[in-house]
């Protein structure tokens, strides 16, 4: 386990103005912007169905509040006045009464049921998922998130958009300070027409994921293998903000999830756009985490194969396998060493092409030729790997084809 | 095991006709109070094992970004606390208390089955040596969260398998201490203590140990469908070969919801006999406490839907289990308003056991109400899997199971050992965990309210403060226990000497009968009560 035994020390003496400061704000909650990023409540609700939730949250809390004031009144005045340094005696014979036993538990049955009707109400609208305008395919991957429009003949990835510079690592301080939007970013949020009934289809490419859109009032488990729906419509335009809600492995706190919350028109013209760009036909340079344009006549010296190979290993492969490509053994195996990556090249191709049924490693295929190659031959040239010969993107074209 | 006909009772078990005496005591004990103190050390060690754990999570938290772990090992952190606290620390405790008081409450002279239950005890030890060595194992340990759900726990490596066998010998452990404790329970009982006499502690540990009987093999099941997913191509929970993952939760929280109630039960036990004890007179209710208890235990066996309600069930499952986890609260408000009107009209005095008491039901039943909150559908599909579940059930676990606990351990103290704690520092310890548990998980219902998913190594800027509050709480929160080690050290090794009935009103027969500290064989011949 990488753990720095000497943190505490850095950290008190870094943050010691901070641990003040939050100590301070412990005991007086004085001016108000300092409470600015304080929430201590639910978001404001973007759909009717969340606006029900909330409104539902603070009727339970209401009476809960309630009752425990009461309750404990209760509790807080017999130990004060039935205490034994003011004199109190026992009274041994008040220990049993059937009565009493009968309206105690009556009256909290009744305030359930006061609480229970309102609930069923909510629960039934958030389950019609009837006579949707629109729908749009959700599926979770280790670590992003894949939206497809099928009525519109496109889909496309989102991922985190935050630098790793800004994270920072264990043994790494963050180079770069932490944008307002950090880990709430993404690359190609998921749009949606305002007003519209959005019907959500929610699965999973590998594990269990959360798609998990508080404002939006959805929390939906992705389960491989099996389709759910739920549904939403936004009565606001505006971006809704969200996170994988299911631990789904290592970058489980990397996955977010952007809803783009568009006017009708603006929606039809993102629409022409993405069909354009992540439509059926056409492998876009413009896919997720792409470096080169395609190229399929392009061939690759070894040195500009290597370099921008490198970069897209980074993009696309560097959460599993590492930097170092050494791995995180056995869920990601190593690459440095490894006899695939030695191996036949067509072999690897493949494994990139279609991933590995079974395993973390997902199809990459939405790649071009030309990014596929580079970082085919980087891999296969970089750490111990030393096969000296550059793969083109005709090679991949070929593959694709056979 | 009955040559000698004369008692001395000789504190000293290295004298006694039974007692082995020197190195090989402990392994070889079969006398319930020796297997009672080390099921207690054992878990004083674990918990405070698992402690570290939550304050490698708290420190990583304490700021966005990653500072002392890698995400991988935040996941592993996170599981492997939830299994120790759960299955190394709250529930061995239990057991410990129950070997220690079982027998003298009941007036019998020893467990039902002495070996097995030497046996029960042994074998947590290979189980935790497994669960920690498999941090240590290429894949490191298991990274799916305690629930170990199928995909992702299929992905992990050999740490996981050995996780699964770790809770396999747990599991056995447990249905053997349950074993022992039902039948002694149900057999072994002094001539007149009918069961509806017996201390409120015996009473919910039967019924905890019912509970553990009829979930663990539960778990079992579910566990070794995994493993054999894994390893031997089946597919329960694999949709590739015609399973589900969803069925695997369905199982596991058939265990984990009765499991729950396992942890919490024996606590209710354990307060219910404080109370009285503090208020100076009986408990009120003892008929009803006795049928709350029993009715919260068979109503834990229909709930289990309620930590699904994100899966994607029917109207009618999510409208099911909700009305049924609604109901707990019925029982488990009988029993609060027991408390409290033992408390009325009583003669109160609160040493170090009774602010534990006071302090578990305050905060129990904010853990309670937060369960309230939860079990409406709507309103837990926006706060699933946010940091207000952990806040929900650290209030009712830490609050609840431990400060349950550590009542009993400063309130049996002088009986076991003979010595009294030091009041002083027992109400430190109180205050101080007190006010730091509130500092640590009461900002948690915020974060969650505000959109923070459990489980995260890393979070954004909005969550910073609060988080940044947590950890502080919790440093405090975790230091402060190490007052409760003292505490307990100091009082075994020179406590002023205590009295046979240290508390004045304390009914049971541990207080009523024996000396302190209790000998080491007690009620050798049953004590016959009218």
């Amino acid at each position: 386990m990488k753990i720095k035994m000497t943190f505490l020390a850095n950290l008190l003496r870094t943050q010691w103005n901070r641990i003040v400061a939050g100590l301070m704000l412990l005991s007086a909650a004085n001016a108000n912007s300092v409470w600015a990023g304080y929430d201590v409540n639910i978001a404001p609700p973007a759909t009717p169905i969340s606006a029900q939730i909330y409104g539902l949250h603070m009727y339970i809390l209401g009476f809960c509040a309630v009752i425990f004031v009461a309750v404990f009144a209760v509790m807080f005045y017999s130990i004060y006045k039935f205490r034994k340094s003011a004199g109190a005696k026992p009274d041994v014979n008040f220990h049993e009464s059937t009565l009493i036993e009968i309206i105690w538990t009556i009256i909290p049955f009744v305030i359930l049921l006061f609480m229970a009707i309102p609930a069923t109400k909510t629960v039934l609208d958030m389950k019609d998922t009837s006579n949707p305008d629109i729908t749009v395919k959700v599926t979770g991957y280790q670590w992003g998130w894949k939206y497809d429009y099928n009525a519109d003949d496109f889909g496309f990835y989102s991922n985190l958009s935050t630098p790793w510079s800004q994270i920072g690592q264990p043994d790494m301080r963050a180079t770069e300070p932490k944008e307002p939007d950090y880990l709430l970013e993404v690359d190609h949020p998921m749009v949606v027409p305002v007003g519209k009934r959005v019907r959500v289809l929610i699965t999973s490419n590998d594990v269990i994921h959360g798609w998990y859109v508080p404002q939006l009032g959805i929390n939906q488990y992705g389960i491989p293998g099996f389709i759910k729906d739920v549904w939403f419509r936004a009565d606001k335009i505006g971006i809704f903000k969200g996170q994988c809600s299911q631990i789904c492995g290592k970058l489980h706190g990397y996955m977010p999830i952007t809803v783009e919350v568009k006017s009708e028109a603006d929606y039809a013209k993102w629409v022409e756009d993405s069909k354009g760009k992540w439509g059926a036909k056409p492998l876009s340079a413009a896919a997720p985490g792409s470096v080169l344009a395609e190229d399929v006549n392009k061939k690759f010296s070894m040195a500009e194969a290597k370099t921008s190979g490198e970069k897209i290993f980074g993009a696309n492969c560097a959460a599993c396998h590492q930097l170092d490509g050494k791995g995180m053994p056995p869920a990601f195996p190593p690459l440095s060493g490894s006899k695939v990556v030695q191996g036949q090249a067509d072999t690897q191709i493949a494994v990139l092409l279609n991933g590995r049924p079974g395993t973390a490693m997902r199809s990459f295929a939405q790649l071009p030729d030309s990014d596929i190659a580079a970082v085919i031959t980087y891999t296969r040239n970089a750490w111990a790997n030393n096969t000296g010969k550059v793969v083109q993107p005709s090679d991949i074209r070929a593959a694709r084809k056979s | 095991m009955a040559t000698a006909t004369t008692h001395d009772h000789s504190h000293d078990p290295a004298h006694d006709d039974h007692g082995h005496g020197g190195w090989t005591r402990y392994f070889t004990t079969t006398n319930h109070k020796d297997i009672g103190t080390m099921y207690l050390w054992f878990s004083f060690f674990m918990f405070f094992v698992g402690g570290g754990m939550a304050l490698m999570i708290r420190a990583e938290l304490f700021q966005p970004g990653l500072q002392i772990v890698q995400p991988e090992i935040f996941n592993s952190l996170t599981t492997v606390h939830a299994l120790i606290m759960i299955f190394g620390a709250v529930m061995p405790a239990f057991v410990g208390f129950a070997n220690w008081l079982i027998p003298m409450q009941i007036g019998a002279a020893d467990m039902a089955f002495p070996r097995m239950n030497n046996w029960s005890f042994w074998l947590m030890i290979p189980a935790s040596i497994l669960l920690f060595a498999s941090f240590f194992v290429p894949g490191g340990a298991a990274a799916s969260g305690w629930t170990l759900y199928p995909p992702l726990v299929t992905q992990g490596g050999i740490g996981v398998d050995m996780t699964i066998l770790a809770i396999h010998i747990l599991g056995a452990s447990s249905i053997m201490g349950s074993i022992n404790i039902i039948t002694t329970l149900l057999n072994m009982r002094a001539p007149g203590m009918t069961l509806m006499k017996m201390p409120m502690f015996c009473w919910t540990w039967l019924i905890t140990a019912y509970l553990l009987i009829a979930t663990m093999p539960v778990l079992a099941g579910a566990i070794t469908m995994l493993l054999t997913d894994r390893h031997f191509g089946t597919s329960f929970f694999n949709a590739a070969g015609g399973g589900d993952p969803t069925m695997f939760m369905h199982i596991f929280w058939f265990f984990g919801h009765p499991e729950v109630y396992i942890l919490i039960l024996p606590a209710f036990g354990i307060v219910s006999q404080i109370i009285p004890a503090f208020a100076r007179k009986p408990l009120f209710g003892y008929a009803s406490m006795v049928y709350a208890t029993a009715s919260i235990a068979m109503l834990s066996f229909i709930v289990w839907g309620h930590h699904m309600f994100t899966v994607g069930m029917p109207a009618a499952g999510q409208l099911f289990f909700m009305y049924a986890t609604m109901l707990i609260a019925v029982p488990t408000g009988v029993k609060i308003f027991n408390w409290i009107a033992t408390m009325w009209r009583g003669s109160m005095t609160f040493e170090t056991p009774m602010l534990f008491c006071i302090g578990f039901l305050c905060m129990f039943t904010l853990g309670g109400f937060s369960g309230l909150v939860l079990s409406i559908v709507p309103v837990d599909i926006t706060l699933h899997n946010t940091y207000y579940v952990v806040a929900h059930f650290h209030y009712v676990l830490f609050p609840g199971a431990i400060w349950g606990l550590m009542a009993g351990v400063y309130f049996w103290l002088p009986k076991f050992t003979g010595r009294m704690y030091n009041e002083t520092l027992g109400k430190w310890h109180f205050w101080l965990s007190a006010i730091s548990f509130n500092i640590t998980f009461f900002p948690q219902h915020f974060l969650g309210l505000a959109g923070m998913p459990r489980r995260i190594p890393d979070y954004a800027l909005q969550f910073a403060e609060w988080n940044m509050v947590s950890s502080i709480g919790a440093f405090i929160l975790g230091f402060s226990q190490l007052l409760f080690l003292w505490n307990v050290v100091s009082c075994i090794r020179s406590g002023a000497k205590a009295k046979d009935k240290q508390w004045e009103a304390a009914e049971s027969l541990e207080w009523t009968h024996l000396p302190s500290p209790a000998p080491y064989h007690s009620f050798e011949t049953a004590p016959v009560l009218k």
